[in-house]
């Protein structure tokens, strides 16, 4: 019942219902000397329950008050608007196979068409069918495996999606690409490039700021690149495929360990933090941009290490930060703590005893950087001595996401503090760069 | 040829678009504003067509998606932000900008809506970054008065003004997007006007209550006319961009002209027994009968190893060359179509030729090749095989349509009053909600608010210039009409100078000048605020201003004293124009013996043609007279 009504509660639902109008109906409205004529839409779940809003025979939305002289009357039945989406192109078996599962986000997201919100509902043969382009490029095998915004992924997703990443990859995908949604995406591709050692083929995460469902979406350009690099690049790593610039024009692809979503909307939003992208597409040409890689070798045998431990916080330190954040993990019975440190990587004396507690304790606490760009380095400052001294594990380069998801991998692994600080600080995925080279846009 | 329009079922609708004089855009903090310089900042994009809520794609669209058509945007910092680059969400709807539509419907009594939500009207031409324009109705109903009559008004909208079209060059298409985002408010009439003359005048009364609002922005391209035209047994045809007023009732009269000559083709191809199933798509390779053309056009296609692709329309000859309307043939319109779907330059049929250096002999060979008699007629296209076949395929479409009548569709507007094809009517499912800005609720309150302080009506507000300044009739309607209206207050306002010289000066002098090829518009009001004040002054005088402003016109941004300088109006000082008149009395010294004070006039118009637009008239007479004077009673 609820759902015929979408969105209408209070006064204008009790109206609606008298009238035994339902969202589709073409509907007669009178107040007063006022008449107005439409067809029933649903409403925002936001909005008050004294409007009720109709479409006008020019196809425009409004909103009409009900007051107590508002009279509504049913006068048709509206045809309820289906979706059908286009047939989907033929298939060419010579091409490579590429598996693409669907975890939701923007990219796999198109608008209700009834209440006009983005939902995440597309499914991944949704996409192929709206992207024929990907029939030239390779055979595709679409699965959806969650329908989440992905502020809802957790640790637990990310052991189902390597999971079921490996299992397209023993059952031969030349490259694996995953839809996901932009906001936690490189929290997703840390994951899954610890996850996923010992790769034969890439695994592509791919992303939009722009929904699908729009004209202008950078949706397909992303998931064009994704799946061409997915069947022909020559590396075998875990990356982010989205735009380089805010044209349509060129795809990077970012190392899945070094990559960070850096603006709330541009569609370049992904930065390459201390190294440059693997590699670029542009005009359907692969492009390698990093010297040293893992290549693509379809005999490599996979080494699936799937599990992950909460137990893990990430701890931004700012002014004034009450060391009681950091004890209350203490008491929780966290394993780790990574520190967002100031700078070359300092945090207040004020938090010192806690830390030093917490590693008494036998949790590992790992410091990283607020800064985003740079190293940290512990030995240029007197603090940074002390915190050092105190066991805290300094992590060179890496990003303090990143540095939150291996700890969490490494608990998975080994819940050992002294196994897991070597695991830690040991370069896994590139999550270290031994070198960083000047860059213009930072 | 006189028409009896009512005779024929002429219908016509306005929408009438004007730009808001708002300090931001609507839906960004942008200043809008256009640029001329070189743009900052370029991108390049591509528009998808998508799904319509009805799970549609328009075919159209499609196609030019197919055709890989990129589109290069330019920006400048000062007129762009990333809501126009469609790198960030719209912000809230301008409120100056929603209060301004307001007050319009206000002033034609509409019932503004009591929530207003945001559409988004899909247009995948590459004028809006998102492939959506936004639009929202802001108020419906309402009447506009003109004369006896009471002309219903379906609904004011207020919108987002699209990119400008800089340039079409091969599959790249170039907008400038500091005109998007720019607030328009629409008046939409009934198809009620039965009249292109009434039609015009409708136009003109709306055109006067945006007017009337003094928030409304002036100059070329800020007021744009669509029209709906349909006539009896012909079809709804939309029609774009009248810029100019007086092109309304023009353009309706050609439209009209060219759908009665389309139902006349339909007749005649009827009475020459041609069916829909004649007119095939079976296009043939005709290159080599153009082997050794000196048709400049096909050597470089045949150069090029592209290919000349020919099609028989079965009894069409003479049909594509009649006139439709002054300028426009069946022959041109299927050549915009061919544009249209084939991007090729344009086509060749053989009711033009022989021309473009294609000789009766390739035509006789041609019309072997083909196996075409009379009355047939052919139409033939140069470029690479797709685009040809792509084309001839618009071709066919449009031979078949004839047979119908009046095909649907969306026209622009030429500055010469015709029109040309655009593009297909779009379908009815393209509207759809934009989820990124909330509906917006209007409260009573700030309605009455609003409606306290509505600006004069337009009559109102011509008595009172009439009597505050003391204008006739005449001149105030001018002022009124010539979108100086509020310049001219601020001018008489400011400066001493009469009324009725900057009226006239406002509304005829300038007039005149823009008649004359000068670019008014490149002259900034703050410009001809400091005319006046320098007449004021008395460094210059009103004689002066025409040539001040075509200098201006033609130094974008100098300063007026600048121009009097560069153009020697420097004024003449008292003591240089007594000089000047007793070197002249002694030059003339026998006329002046001759004729005494009878040698006024004379004298007159010689020192008036050496000072012109350098010394008052009035100073010049009087040191003449009183010199005259003098020396007459030596």
């Amino acid at each position: 019942m609820r759902k015929e009504f979408a969105g209408y509660k209070g006064r204008a639902l009790q109206v609606l219902k008298k009238a035994e109008a339902e969202i589709g109906d073409i509907i007669r409205i009178t107040r007063d000397k006022e008449a107005y004529e439409g067809v029933l839409i649903p409403r925002s779940e936001y909005g008050d329950d004294k409007h009720i809003v109709i479409k006008l025979q020019s196809g425009y939305n409004t909103g009409i008050k009900i007051t107590s002289t508002t009279n509504i009357k049913k006068i048709g039945t509206g045809t309820k608007p289906t979706f059908t989406p286009p047939p989907l192109p033929t298939q060419k078996p010579h091409l490579p196979k590429v598996a693409i599962i669907s975890t939701g986000g923007t990219i796999a997201s198109r608008v209700d068409y009834r209440t006009g919100a983005v939902r995440p509902a597309l499914s991944a043969s949704d996409l192929y069918s709206v992207v024929p382009e990907l029939s030239q490029i390779a055979t595709i095998d679409a699965e959806i495996l969650f329908s989440l915004f992905s502020e809802n992924i957790t640790t637990k997703h990310w052991t189902e999606t390597a999971t079921t990443v490996a299992k397209h990859i023993k059952n031969g995908a030349a490259g694996v690409v995953i839809a996901h949604g932009t906001d936690t995406l490189a929290y997703t591709s840390a994951a899954l490039s610890f996850a996923l050692q010992e790769l034969s083929v890439p695994v592509i995460l791919v992303g939009s700021q722009r929904s699908a469902d729009r004209p202008s979406s950078d949706a397909a350009t992303n998931l064009i690149g994704a799946v061409k690099a997915a069947s022909t690049a020559p590396f075998a790593e875990v990356v982010i495929a989205m735009h380089e610039t805010i044209s349509d024009k060129t795809i990077v692809f970012h190392r899945g360990t070094k990559a960070r979503k850096c603006h709330t909307s541009r569609r370049d939003t992904f930065r390459s933090i201390n190294t440059t992208p693997i590699a670029k597409i542009e005009d359907e040409k692969i492009t390698m941009l990093a010297e040293h890689y893992q290549k693509r070798h379809p005999s490599r045998q996979l080494v699936l290490k799937p599990n992950f431990d909460e137990k893990v916080a990430l701890v931004k330190f700012h002014p004034g930060l009450n060391p009681e954040t950091i004890e209350s993990y203490i008491e929780k019975g966290y394993r780790g703590i990574i520190l967002e440190g100031t700078g070359l990587g300092h945090v207040g004396n004020y938090c010192f005893p806690a830390i030093r507690k917490a590693i008494e304790t036998g949790m590992v606490v790992a410091m990283t950087s607020q800064c985003i760009w740079g190293r940290i380095d512990m030995n240029v400052y007197d603090q940074g001595r002390d915190l050092l001294a105190m066991g805290v594990t300094p992590l060179e380069d890496m990003l303090s996401e990143t540095a939150l998801v291996k700890l969490m991998w490494v608990f998975g692994q080994t819940k050992d503090t002294e196994e897991a600080k070597r695991i830690l600080t040991q370069n896994t995925a590139n999550e270290f760069s031994p070198r960083t080279l000047l860059k213009e846009d930072e | 040829m006189s028409v009896n329009y009512s005779e024929i079922g002429l219908k016509v609708g306005l929408e009438i678009h004007q730009q808001l004089d708002t300090k931001t855009k609507l839906f960004c903090s942008c200043r809008p504003k256009l640029f001329k310089k070189e743009p900052e900042i370029t991108f390049i994009r591509q528009l998808r067509p998508t799904q319509s809520e009805l799970g549609q794609i328009d075919p159209a669209a499609l196609f030019e998606f197919q055709k890989g058509v990129k589109i290069l945007y330019e920006a400048t910092k000062e007129t762009a932000c990333l809501v126009e680059m469609d790198e960030e969400p719209p912000h809230d709807l301008d409120r100056e900008a929603v209060e301004i539509a307001l007050t319009v419907a206000l002033m034609i009594e509409a019932k503004p809506v009591d929530e207003i939500h945001v559409m988004r009207k899909t247009v995948i031409d590459g004028s809006n970054t998102t492939g959506f324009q936004r639009t929202c109705i802001i108020a419906l109903g309402g009447a506009i008065i003109t004369g006896e009559k009471k002309i219903p008004i379906q609904h004011i909208d207020l919108e987002e003004d699209a990119a400008r079209k800089t340039e079409e060059e091969g599959s790249t298409i170039g907008y400038r997007i500091d005109r998007l985002g720019i607030p328009l408010v629409e008046v939409a009439t009934a198809p009620v006007l039965y009249s292109p003359q009434e039609a015009e005048k409708v136009a003109l009364a709306i055109g006067r209550i945006y007017r009337a609002t003094g928030k409304v922005r002036r100059g070329l391209g800020t007021i744009r006319q669509d029209l709906n035209i349909s006539i009896r047994d012909g079809a709804l045809i939309e029609i774009k961009g009248v810029q100019e007023l007086e092109l309304i009732s023009k353009v309706i009269e050609n439209e009209v002209q060219r759908q009665l000559n389309l139902l006349r083709i339909k007749e005649a191809l009827k009475k020459r027994g041609v069916e829909e199933k004649d007119v095939a798509d079976e296009f043939v390779d005709v290159t080599s009968v153009f082997k050794q053309t000196r048709c400049k056009v096909i050597q470089r296609v045949v150069k090029e190893h592209k290919t000349v692709l020919a099609v028989r329309l079965p009894r069409f000859g003479s049909l594509l060359r009649m006139e439709l309307a002054p300028g426009m043939r069946l022959g041109a319109e299927m050549a915009d179509i061919a544009r249209f779907w084939g991007r090729v330059g344009g086509i060749f049929h053989s009711d033009e030729m022989p021309a473009y250096r294609i000789t009766k002999e390739e035509m006789n060979r041609l019309k072997g090749f083909m196996k075409v008699e009379p009355p047939d007629a052919v139409v033939f296209v140069a470029d690479t095989l797709e685009n040809a076949t792509d084309a001839l395929k618009g071709v066919t479409q449009r031979a078949r349509d004839a047979l119908k009548g009046v095909p649907e569709e969306t026209r622009g507007a030429k500055p010469d009053g015709t029109t040309r094809y655009l593009r297909p009517r779009p379908g009815a499912a393209r509207m759809y909600p934009e989820t990124d800005v909330p509906p917006i609720r209007l409260s009573g309150e700030r309605l009455e608010k609003l409606r306290a302080c509505l600006p004069e009506l337009p009559e109102q507000r011509l008595k009172h210039l009439m009597e505050e300044y003391e204008i006739n009739q005449k001149l105030a309607r001018q002022v009124f009409d010539s979108e100086y209206g509020d310049l001219f207050e601020v001018i008489v306002g400011e400066t001493g100078v009469s009324a009725t010289v900057v009226a006239a000066m406002l509304t005829e002098t300038l007039k005149a000048l823009k008649r004359d090829g000068v670019d008014v518009e490149k002259v900034a009001d703050e410009q001809i605020i400091e005319i006046f004040r320098l007449v004021d002054s008395g460094e210059t005088v009103k004689e002066a201003i025409p040539e001040i402003v075509g200098w201006l016109s033609k130094h974008e941004g100098a300063a007026v004293r600048g121009a009097i300088e560069d153009l020697g109006l420097g004024m003449i000082s008292r003591e240089e124009l007594e000089l000047m008149i007793e070197d002249l009395l002694i030059e003339n010294r026998d006329l002046v013996e001759e004729r005494g004070k009878g040698a006024f006039g004379a004298l007159m118009g010689m020192v008036m043609d050496r000072v012109r637009g350098r010394v008052k008239a009035k100073l010049v007479s009087e040191v003449l007279r009183r010199r005259l004077n003098e020396s007459g009673g030596r």
